[in-house]
């Protein structure tokens, strides 16, 4: 029976992560558009144009990842033709896993047996994901080598220096929220937020850390290689950077590991600065409003309520980087390593300095 | 289930042997870096399941040094061999001699 | 048990993928997989946390660094000589006879059984304790040892060729 729940657990967070991946890819599509003030996706119809309604985004589901699929497999000559096929699934699949330790719930009380709402209950969750992250950059270097390449190369060298260079920025922030929270298990850090400051404002990250958020946004974008950090595929430069040499579906791996990345960067955020499954004042028996008010909500319904939470806030997270995706324009590279290097660094350092002296000052003040 | 402690402790011994006999015979300076760590990982290796066997923290807290000091020696010893790179165009550990008698 | 006869064949393996490819980027991947494989053993061992630090460090900074200078430099393959020098030979020789000694020495030994964990074994907390009370001089001496490399990084790699 527990190996079933987990199952099940694993399978929940799997679904997910892929129908949200799958999903922006029609959301960048339309959401391109909608900023460049086109209409974009619009191509798809059934019955020679009869239909009132496009069909955008069932070509976008369907037809695009079918004809991925169904395209020839190309493999350069002189290409390195193990690592080759290699690099896509290490882009991959340590971002897979990476989902699991994300809570996209507290318990689901069902009969006497308290489901934790979680694929996988790491005490060490967080570094965890920052371990799987790193674990990332290797689809894009040995896919950049093994391409044999100059373009391919030129993007595997950018984005093996950008994705250590960010994680440290990454990292910093990450440490400024374990010291307010005083754990590293994601699910106890979720709990914990649902908690108040002063009775009234929840006890959210973004409350505490607000700096740590911009910066890990910030990193999180970097390291997800999306514009305005896109170097390692900049297309104006290098045709498609790491993945040029890459067709059909080794390169949708490559497209679906952007995505994924997008998802998971808005899930931490999600998780670590707003709250993760928290609805504001809503406790495990209903609402317990400021003031004394109190609204009685059945334990499913408040489970129910507490997952459409986080998907909403997964939602508005991965939207926001879609928007900057296409807001800001590429920065160069030495632009990129002195933000990096010289902004996040040292903003991160003087970050997690005060907040140590800060809880240590306030120990019982805080919500530890 | 418990897997007994020795059986850490020859895979430990036999990950280092590999690593010490990586230092001796390869020539590439990189190569040469990389048999280094798997030496030290193989007393990473040792620290832990001691350490767990003894019930104390202090072999996790040994590792926790042997993986900063390895950083850093990682760091320098990549520095040094760009600057030999970039004055001789070699990455043969046996060519760089200027120090030999 | 035939989890960890898995893990460790593996990880032999990977490790005999370092020193044996003659290709350098092979070589760090065999790497990647020895240290990830390690980390695997970490858990098992309960100590979850350095198994993760393992992660993180080794393979999202060392080998990360590895495979840049590697492909800055476009190392090639090295050309395998047939002959192995004199000094190699005794090396090997010296290896097989310490490898033996090592295992002998983890073989005989003490057959007191493992005690059971106290609860909490290997946790981030307990590990800080230590590390902040019995390990301090060593962790601030650690930070300064840090600096010194990377300066001596800086220094080492941005020197200017004469000529």
């Amino acid at each position: 029976m527990d190996l079933l729940i987990s199952f099940v657990l694993a399978l929940v967070a799997l679904l997910i992560l892929l129908q949200l991946t799958v999903l922006l890819l029609w959301v960048e599509r339309k959401g391109s558009a909608l900023i460049q003030d086109r209409v974009g996706a619009n191509r798809a119809n059934l019955f020679g144009g009869l239909l009132p309604f496009n069909l955008g985004i069932v070509n976008t589901l369907m037809a695009d990842p079918l004809k991925l699929f169904h395209k020839e497999d190309v493999i350069p000559k002189d290409a390195d033709k193990f690592l080759h096929w290699l690099a896509p699934f290490i882009a991959v699949l340590p971002l897979f896993v990476t989902f699991a330790v994300v809570p996209f719930g507290d318990v689901l009380v069902i009969g006497d047996r308290v489901i934790n709402l979680q694929a996988a209950n790491v005490n060490v969750g967080l570094l965890f994901v920052l371990g799987m992250v790193s674990l990332g950059v290797y689809g894009v270097v040995i896919g950049g080598w093994a391409s044999n390449s100059r373009y391919a190369f030129l993007g595997g060298v950018r984005g093996s220096a950008q994705m250590i260079s960010y994680e440290i920025g990454m990292g910093l922030a990450l440490v400024a929220v374990v010291l307010t929270y005083g754990t590293l298990d994601l699910q106890q850090i979720a709990r914990e937020q649902g908690k108040l400051m002063w009775g009234v404002i929840p006890a959210w990250g973004v409350f505490y850390q607000p700096l740590a958020l911009v910066l890990f946004f910030i990193a999180g974008i970097a390291e997800s290689k999306r514009p305005p950090f896109d170097l390692p595929e900049a297309e104006s430069e290098l045709v498609a950077g790491f993945y040029t040499e890459y067709s059909g579906s080794k390169q949708s791996m490559f497209m679906m590991s952007d995505f994924i990345e997008v998802a998971i960067v808005a899930a931490l955020v999600t998780t670590l600065f707003f709250g993760g499954w928290q609805v504001p004042y809503l406790q495990r028996d209903g609402f317990h409003f400021p003031g004394g008010f109190f609204v009685g909500v059945p334990s499913l319904v408040v489970t129910i309520l507490q997952v459409v939470s986080f998907l909403v806030k997964l939602f508005i997270f991965c939207w926001l980087q879609i928007l900057v995706r296409w807001t800001y324009p590429r920065m160069r590279y030495d632009q990129l390593m002195n933000l990096g290097w010289k902004r996040l660094l040292p903003i991160g350092l003087a970050n997690v300095v005060v907040t140590a002296v800060l809880v240590l000052a306030l120990e019982g003040f805080t919500i530890k | 289930m418990n897997v007994p402690v020795e059986n850490y402790l020859v895979l430990a011994a036999l990950i280092f042997a590999i690593g010490c006999a990586g230092v001796l015979t390869r020539r590439n300076f990189i190569v040469i870096l990389m048999s280094v760590e798997l030496m030290l990982n193989a007393v990473n290796l040792t620290f832990v399941a001691l350490s767990r066997q003894l019930v104390s923290m202090d072999g996790q807290m040994i590792v926790f040094f042997v993986m900063t000091v390895a950083a850093a020696e990682v760091a320098v010893g990549l520095a040094i061999f760009l600057a030999i790179y970039s004055q001789r165009r070699t990455v043969n550990a046996d060519e760089i001699s200027l120090l030999r008698w | 048990m035939i989890a960890f006869y898995f893990i460790a064949l593996l990880t032999l393996a990977s490790a005999l993928l370092v020193v044996l490819h003659r290709n350098p980027i092979y070589s760090a991947l065999g790497l990647v997989n020895t240290l990830f494989l390690i980390a695997v053993s970490f858990v098992m061992l309960d100590a979850e946390l350095i198994a993760m630090l393992q992660v993180i460090v080794y393979a999202g900074a060392i080998v990360i660094l590895f495979l840049f200078v590697i492909m800055l430099l476009n190392v090639e393959s090295e050309v395998r000589s047939a002959r192995i020098s004199k000094i190699g030979t005794a090396g090997l020789a010296f290896v097989l006879l310490f490898a033996v000694e090592l295992a002998v020495f983890a073989l005989v030994r003490d057959p007191s059984g493992a005690q059971e964990l106290p609860a909490g074994f290997g946790s981030t907390e307990l590990l800080a304790e230590t590390l902040f009370s019995k390990g301090m001089l060593s962790f601030e001496l650690t930070s300064l040892l840090l600096l010194v490399a990377v300066v001596g990084a800086v220094v080492m790699a941005r020197r200017k060729v004469e000529s």
